[in-house]
């Protein structure tokens, strides 16, 4: 069975005020779809909400994984349902080192503690997870070094990026968030991240990109473009709707009251 | 060993039993002694025969045996007189005393407490095999090398061994009691005089009265040691009090690593240790001293530490506390030689009803020298801690750097966490910084590692082991560091 996120008319309010106003929208495995939006329209909202944020009030309206509802789910247990958000701002964790948060992040999500015997003590023993970590950070072209740094502490913000995508890699999701992932990325990096997101493609994995820039989807090429205005998605359409927002901007969009 | 025929309460040759009851159990239905358990009127003739000869461990009586069962020179026995006179004439530590503020000592009955020094469990054995399996834990015997290995159950000196080679060169590594008949003008001159006097206070003046056991470790000019010295103090005893004694000689140039840690299985009734250690760095020397302590919970830590530190000199000192009921300890640096550097790092972990009280004091004599002080602590249930702090400049100490911190990460909405750093400035050149915080779990990294499907349980565990991950890099042995990490995961509770 093909994992689907279907959001369907979401209402979310933070501190009291709504800022997701209705929104409804489908991402099935295999697709790539792109969220572009002005600053505070929404888009981090709806990211936090999908991952159970706890700042994030749900009013109304529904989140299915998978025909499941998962607006009960803690953040731990959507995540174990194959859901991963690549947060705009990645939080840094003192003392913690990369390479153990993502062990036991793996083993949570991948490990299945009914069948100890299993698959799960092969793929998860150390040496095993170590190369396996390896070979994405080779393929991320992140630096050895991040194994063994605290997670995020002293990243610049290019590299707290990277390691986002790192951590997407390994942990195999089967729908991805990707909040502004691009921005703060020189130009290099962005190839990079972005082949990196490639390769990652595939008929497993849903992706929601969210991004102020044409540039990052010239590399992740996504089939639906959404353009989400004050909390409502105002329109959706093919890549083309990306340059054209590139071109003219949001101001028309909301103006023109236009193609919905 | 005093122990005499139980030919007075009328049963005549059968058993022996020492001066001191702390070998025996009184129950309500019978009387267990040393494995036996005696009913009706044989519990009743033994324990007449245990009051008769029981005596408060807390008395001039206990100080004299002590010297009498030791046969102690004359300067040692006076010493100990002059330590009991001391003890007699301080007052006990109340809430009014500006150091006792928040710890309240009054719960602790003296008079309840016995002596466990000539207990059998203190007795000497040449095999570490016959130690008892939590001591043997903690000294990581057959998993990490050592230089040396000094083991005491609850006062007395059960196990020791020196490298030969080391022995070679000149090296002291055994207990005080020994060493104050090898080495007598070594310890007449060190041995509580001015590190840790009597008369720093009520506690260490009852220490040095009734101190037993004991660590000396001496180190020649130039001798560098690249394993390190293990001690491990254990006390099994019920209602035993304690008093380790640690005392190091770090001589001229020396370079070495000093482990020590304390600790007890969980008792029902309350015991104490009152200890005191003494740390001496002449010119030049390079010490690492690491105290840990993880006393079972129904103990009462006391005690007083002071490093004295010559010109040139560095430490490198480690402080974790993770047991005991109630921790009331002082830790005190004296810089009095310049260019003489100290880093002091301290992390307690509180949890159930721990209360644990930690006061350090940075005294910079002489100028040029360097102090780096940082305590962490995590607070879980309803423990309470407090860090007292004090840097105190002396006049003539120009630029001297001294910097103290703490950092306190609560968990739990019923924990108190104090934190009262202090300045005292006479010089006017001088850098000086302290600062202190008392925070919770950041919700943002909570989030963010569940996000990533870890349980609310792990990542509040990786976070604290975040929090004490720095003072863990300081900590020279990985096998203590794993155990540490043990200990703290066995405190957040199992998953
Ligand atoms: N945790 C929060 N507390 C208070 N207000 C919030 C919070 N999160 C979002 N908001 C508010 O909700 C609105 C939408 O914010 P959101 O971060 O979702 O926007 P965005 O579309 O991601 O913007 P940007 O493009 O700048 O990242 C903003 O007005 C913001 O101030
Ligand atoms: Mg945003």
């Amino acid at each position: 069975m093909t994992s689907q996120l279907e959001i369907k008319n979401l209402h979310v309010s933070v501190e009291g005020r709504e800022i997701l106003k209705g929104l409804s929208l489908t991402v099935n495995q295999g697709e790539v779809h792109a969220i572009m939006g002005p600053n505070g329209s929404g888009k981090s909202t709806l990211a936090y909400t999908l991952s159970g944020h706890p700042k994030y009030l749900v009013t109304d309206g529904e989140v299915l994984l998978n025909g499941e509802n998962i607006l009960e789910l803690s953040p731990d247990e959507r995540a174990r349902k194959g859901l991963f958000l690549a947060f705009q701002y990645p939080v840094a964790v003192p003392g913690v080192s990369m390479a153990n948060f993502l062990r036991l992040a793996y083993r949570s999500v991948h490990g299945n503690p009914s069948k100890p015997e299993s698959r799960r003590e092969e793929v998860l023993s150390i040496p095993k997870f170590r190369k396996m970590m390896r070979e994405k950070m080779a393929m991320l072209k992140v630096d050895e070094s991040f194994a063994t740094r605290y997670l995020n502490e002293g990243f610049s913000g290019g590299e707290k990026k990277r390691a986002e995508i790192l951590q997407m890699a390994v942990l195999e999701p089967e729908i991805a968030i990707l909040d502004e992932t691009d921005s703060g990325l020189d130009i290099d990096a962005l190839r990079v991240v972005s082949e990196g997101v490639n390769l990652l493609r595939g008929p497993k994995l849903g992706l929601l990109v969210i991004t102020h820039y044409q540039r990052i989807l010239n590399y992740i090429k996504p089939q639906f473009v959404h353009v989400l205005v004050d909390g409502v998605i105002l329109q959706s359409g093919g890549p083309e709707l990306a340059l054209e927002l590139e071109e003219k901007g949001y101001e028309s969009l909301v103006k023109g009251d236009s193609h919905v | 060993m005093p122990a005499r025929r139980l030919a007075r309460s009328g049963i005549r040759g059968l058993y022996w039993v020492s001066e001191t009851p702390s070998v025996c159990t009184i129950t309500t239905n019978f009387l267990r002694f040393r494995g036996v358990k005696f009913r009706g009127r044989f519990k009743q003739a033994m324990t007449q025969a245990l009051s008769i000869q029981t005596q408060p461990l807390v008395s001039a009586a206990t100080v004299e045996q002590i010297s009498n069962s030791r046969n102690e020179p004359a300067w040692l026995r006076k010493a100990r007189a002059e330590a009991w006179a001391v003890y007699e004439q301080t007052p006990m530590p109340t809430l009014n005393d500006e150091l006792w503020r928040r710890t309240d000592i009054s719960t602790l009955k003296l008079d309840r407490l016995s002596s466990a020094f000539d207990a059998p469990s203190a007795t000497p054995t040449q095999s570490v095999d016959e130690l008892p399996e939590g001591l043997k834990r903690m000294l990581d015997v057959g998993e990490a090398e050592a230089a040396g290995y000094l083991a005491q159950v609850d006062g007395g000196a059960m196990f020791n061994w020196l490298n030969d080679d080391l022995r070679a060169q000149g090296v002291i590594f055994t207990d005080l009691e020994t060493a104050a008949r090898e080495h007598a003008p070594l310890l007449r001159d060190y041995f509580m005089t001015s590190a840790v006097p009597p008369t720093y206070g009520k506690f260490e003046a009852l220490h040095g009265a009734l101190w037993t056991g004991g660590v000396f470790l001496y180190v020649p000019q130039g001798v560098k040691v690249a394993l390190p010295f293990r001690a491990g103090i254990w006390q099994q005893t019920a209602r035993a009090g304690l008093f380790p004694h640690t005392l190091i000689i770090a001589d001229a140039g020396s370079e070495f690593t000093y482990i020590e840690a304390y600790g007890s299985e969980t008792q029902p009734e309350p015991a104490m240790s009152d200890h005191a250690v003494e740390l001496f760095l002449k010119e030049g020397a390079n010490l690492t001293f690491v105290t840990l302590q993880n006393w079972g919970r129904h103990t009462y830590s006391l005690g007083a530490q002071r490093a004295m530190l010559d010109r040139d000199a560095t430490l490198q000192w480690v402080i974790g506390t993770l047991g005991s009921k109630v921790t009331k300890t002082h830790h005190e640096i004296f810089m009095l030689g310049p260019g003489s550097t100290g880093n002091i790092h301290g992390f307690y972990f509180a949890d159930a009803n721990q209360h644990l009280d930690h006061h350090t004091q940075q005294d910079h004599f002489a100028g040029h020298s360097t102090t780096d002080l940082l305590f962490k602590g995590v607070l879980k249930d309803k423990a309470r801690t407090i860090y007292q702090g004090l840097i105190h400049v002396h006049k003539n100490a120009q630029r001297s750097d001294a910097y103290q911190a703490n950092r306190n990460l609560n968990l739990s909405a019923r924990a108190r966490a104090d934190s009262i750093p202090g300045l005292e400035i006479e010089a006017n050149d001088v850098r000086c910084t302290h600062g202190a915080t008392v925070g919770q779990v950041d919700d943002e990294q909570m989030f963010y590692l569940r996000s990533r499907g870890l349980s609310e349980a792990h990542a509040q565990r990786l976070i604290v082991e975040g929090f004490f991950e720095p003072l863990m890099d300081r900590i020279p042995l990985e096998s203590a560091r794993v155990k540490l990490r043990e200990a703290i995961q066995e405190k957040l509770g199992a998953f």
